[in-house]
């Protein structure tokens, strides 16, 4: 199994907040109008109802954008280009093969800091929001190095593949380090706290990055060098160009995420992270030290969040102080749609959340994504809160 | 293991804990003496002046997320959803912007002969209390099942939707040429509040303005004060402290929770109309997830759950964005030689602030004092360990 478990039975009533006296309110039938409503949501099995076929539900949502737009190039047509003045109209699924190739390689970077949020959550139970601006950071750090190990336009193919190679390390120790320091200072203090006193302070290390990065490389985003060639087609499949961007993305990812279920599934510290995932308390009474595992937990997800800065940089060819932001909502929502706690769950939300965002980019407009891939969330929350492949957790009760 | 950093914090907390219980009714007291007298202190102008208005309002607000947040215990990581609908309660009822429109109900005379849907200030605070609550629901309805950091994500996407929606809405067609919100060019020209014979509103004298907002969080803090002490109050916080042990004692999760999203969220609304109109604009670009952890810092760092600490962090933080920020320290990294002004950086000042307050004094500068009793024995000096104690006491 290499999932993490998430919660136990021991800890499911438990409050986050502590005791305190009440007075009793007699319960009744709700008559006024919220009272009916929730009665309508909770109460009534129909909520309960979609609930429980929530995952095909869910499937379904999932395939209507791909379903309808093939349908619809398909039928109506779409324009690829203009010849002599006129729009020239196919009708082939080409362009949503274009789709669902761009939307799977962005999605590769989305599943490589997905992981690191559903670690952290599976460990600790705490949304780490700081975790898409280690990323940011990441790509920060890796567009620096490019300067001083004199990657350029002109450098030679094994030179650059070599110098990728030093860039992807460096920045993986740096990103994994500053999460783990990031724990250190801002949520290893708060570990009795109630809950909400971790998730403040995530989000204030959050816009502490955030503005490290402002100052860093200024307000507005910044091309870099496109050292890949990113846009170069390799060979085309069924009429979709396979950028080498594609290619290199999947080279990162494919490697990483197999290295992380065998870390997690396969050594002595892997199991030490899935006893701890599974009941700290019970992990430390077998002698695993559980702050170090949590540690460990934090360098493992900001490290693969810095090889996806890496590949970010390379791919997109621009970086922003502000990236990490949609970039960690965009993972956070893969990460529970793959069901949090579930290493596999985020790398199949990842590539999902890819997708849809890639289909509403090119069809509705890229100014909507975000309220569509939001939509998404929202959707998931509602009807399968343990995601595709997740477990069940506390929150999602 | 005591890790070398654990020590300071928690000798830090200690000294930062000690602060006298009696001080957050001597600070009310004071609080409202001031209030009265600073439009004769400072005048009817000037940036001190500009900075108390907006400064209350956002007071307003962060009483509003208090109830969701600390009364209630659901982290709302989109309260500017309400900050947007409220000011967008004025630019649709009071201004020319939906043009085609010619409704008036209690303007002055120079507004009456406008385009557009003119409605009285009061009314218009009425209907984004009313827009807001509504919309309060409707962003509670998901969140009733989840718990915890699921129900932050569910509104900070609602929060983003509403966002997006608010940029974009200057590409979405109601009919008749018009559209929903202008974007991020704003709905300008605002019409001023109208209270013929009380008081003349302009943008010359700021002290109507004063008084105005003054009022409304006079009694935004007695709303609060009455329901934090109602029976709904006391269901919000035993839902808070203990949702399984709540809805076994009778408590109606679904309505009181929706209750607490609601109110909330119409305090939001009046703030957001209130600054609205204050400012003359309805710009999307305000609407951003960074003012949701604005208004969030206030609840945290006024002290989570208490009705006193809110108003005070909405204060300093409101003094800090409005004129401590901009008008006092902004050149100070370039003294220093760094080639940056503070408020490049005022969210990453916030978010050390949120940080520094979490880590140092949880409970906040006016602490509730169930939470206060709470925080200062539940956390262990030697903090590090996991698990010193069981779950349920902390």
């Amino acid at each position: 199994m290499r999932s993490l478990r998430v919660s136990t039975p021991s800890r499911t009533h438990s409050s986050a907040w502590g005791m305190v006296n009440t007075t009793i309110i007699p319960p009744g039938p709700p008559t006024d109008l919220l009272g009916r409503l929730g009665a309508l949501g909770a109460r009534s099995g129909v909520l309960a109802a979609v609930r429980h076929s929530g995952q095909w539900v869910l499937i379904a949502a999932l395939a209507a954008l791909p379903v309808y737009y093939g349908i619809h190039d398909l039928t109506a047509g779409y324009q690829a280009g203009i010849v002599a003045g006129h729009p020239v109209v196919h009708h082939d699924l080409s362009k949503l093969g274009f789709n669902f190739a761009e939307g799977l390689s962005d999605g590769a970077i989305w599943a490589l800091i997905a992981i690191g949020y559903t670690l952290v959550y599976g460990i600790i139970e705490l949304i780490n929001f700081a975790h898409g601006d280690v990323f940011m950071i990441g790509s920060f750090t890796a567009v620096g190095l490019w300067g001083p190990l004199g990657l350029g336009l002109t450098t030679s193919a094994l030179g650059l593949a070599g110098g990728l190679l030093v860039t992807l390390i460096v920045t993986m120790l740096t990103t994994g380090s500053l999460n783990v320091l990031i724990e250190r200072v801002a949520y290893r203090p708060l570990r009795n706290a109630p809950k909400l006193a971790p998730l403040i302070t995530a989000v204030g290390f959050s816009f502490i990055l955030q503005n490290v990065g402002l100052l860093w490389r200024g307000g507005n985003p910044q091309s870099v060098a496109d050292l890949i060639g990113a846009q170069h087609p390799v060979f085309t499949i069924g009429g979709v160009p396979i950028l080498r961007g594609y290619l290199v993305a999947f080279a990162v990812m494919i490697p990483l995420v197999f290295a992380t279920t065998w870390f997690i599934g396969s050594t002595r510290a892997g199991k030490a992270m899935r006893a701890t995932a599974q009941d700290p308390e019970a992990a430390r009474l077998m002698g695993i030290n559980v702050n170090n595992t949590i540690s460990l937990t934090f360098l493992l997800g900001g490290a693969l969040a810095g090889a996806g800065g890496l590949v970010y940089a390379l791919y997109e060819t621009n970086v922003w102080y502000f990236q990490g932001f949609q970039a960690g909502l965009l993972a956070f929502t893969a990460a529970v749609m793959g069901g949090i706690g579930n290493v596999r769950g985020a790398v199949l939300g990842g590539l999902i959340i890819g997708m849809i965002q890639a289909l509403s980019d090119s069809r509705i407009g890229p100014e909507w994504t975000e309220a569509v891939v939001f939509g998404y969330l929202i959707a998931i929350m509602v009807l399968r809160p343990k995601g595709l492949l997740g477990e069940q957790t506390r929150e999602a009760g | 293991m005591s890790g070398p950093l654990m020590t300071p914090i928690a000798t830090l907390r200690a000294l930062a804990g000690r602060l006298p219980v009696w001080w957050s009714r001597v600070l009310a007291a004071a609080l409202i003496v001031v209030g009265v007298a600073v439009p004769f202190l400072f005048g009817g102008n000037g940036g001190f002046m500009n900075a108390t208005i907006i400064a209350f309002a956002y007071a307003v607000m962060s009483l509003g997320l208090n109830i969701v947040v600390g009364i209630a215990g659901l982290l709302d990581l989109g309260y500017v959803a309400f900050y947007a609908l409220g000011a967008y309660s004025v630019g649709w009822f009071g201004s020319e912007f939906f043009a085609k429109a010619q409704v008036h109900v209690l303007v002055n005379s120079v507004v009456s002969t406008l385009p557009g849907v003119h409605l009285n200030f009061l009314l218009i605070l009425v209907a984004a209390a009313a827009i807001c609550a509504l919309a309060g629901v409707v962003i509670g309805l998901p969140t009733l099942r989840l718990r915890g950091d699921y129900i932050a994500i569910v509104t900070l996407a609602f929060g983003e939707i509403i966002y997006v929606i608010a940029v974009n809405g200057a590409n979405i067609n109601i009919g008749g040429g018009m559209t929903l919100t202008a974007g991020n060019l704003g709905i300008s020209a605002v019409d001023s509040p109208y209270f013929p014979g009380i008081a003349q509103f302009g943008l010359l004298d700021l002290k109507p303005w004063y008084w105005l907002i003054f009022a409304i969080l006079l009694v935004a803090v007695f709303i609060n004060l009455r329901a934090r002490d109602s029976r709904l109050g006391r269901a919000w916080i035993a839902l808070r402290e203990d949702e399984v042990a709540a809805v076994s004692m009778g408590i109606p999760l679904v309505r009181t929770k929706l209750l607490a999203y609601a109110m909330g969220a119409a305090f939001g609304g009046m703030s957001g109309a209130f600054l609205a109109t204050y400012t003359t604009q309805v710009n999307a670009s305000q609407f951003q997830f960074g003012f949701s952890i604005f208004i969030l810092a206030m609840v945290i760092i006024g002290g989570l759950g208490s009705i006193w600490g809110a108003v005070t962090g909405g204060l300093v933080l409101g003094y800090i964005n409005n004129w401590l920020i901009p008008d006092v320290l902004n050149n100070l990294p370039s003294t220093f030689g760094f080639r940056f002004q503070l408020t490049q950086v005022e969210f990453g000042i916030f978010g050390f602030l949120l940080v520094i307050t979490m880590l140092l004094r949880p409970q906040g500068l006016i602490p509730e004092r169930r939470r206060q009793l709470e925080l200062t024995s539940a956390i262990p000096a030697d903090d590090a360990q996991l698990g010193n104690e069981p779950e349920g006491t902390t």
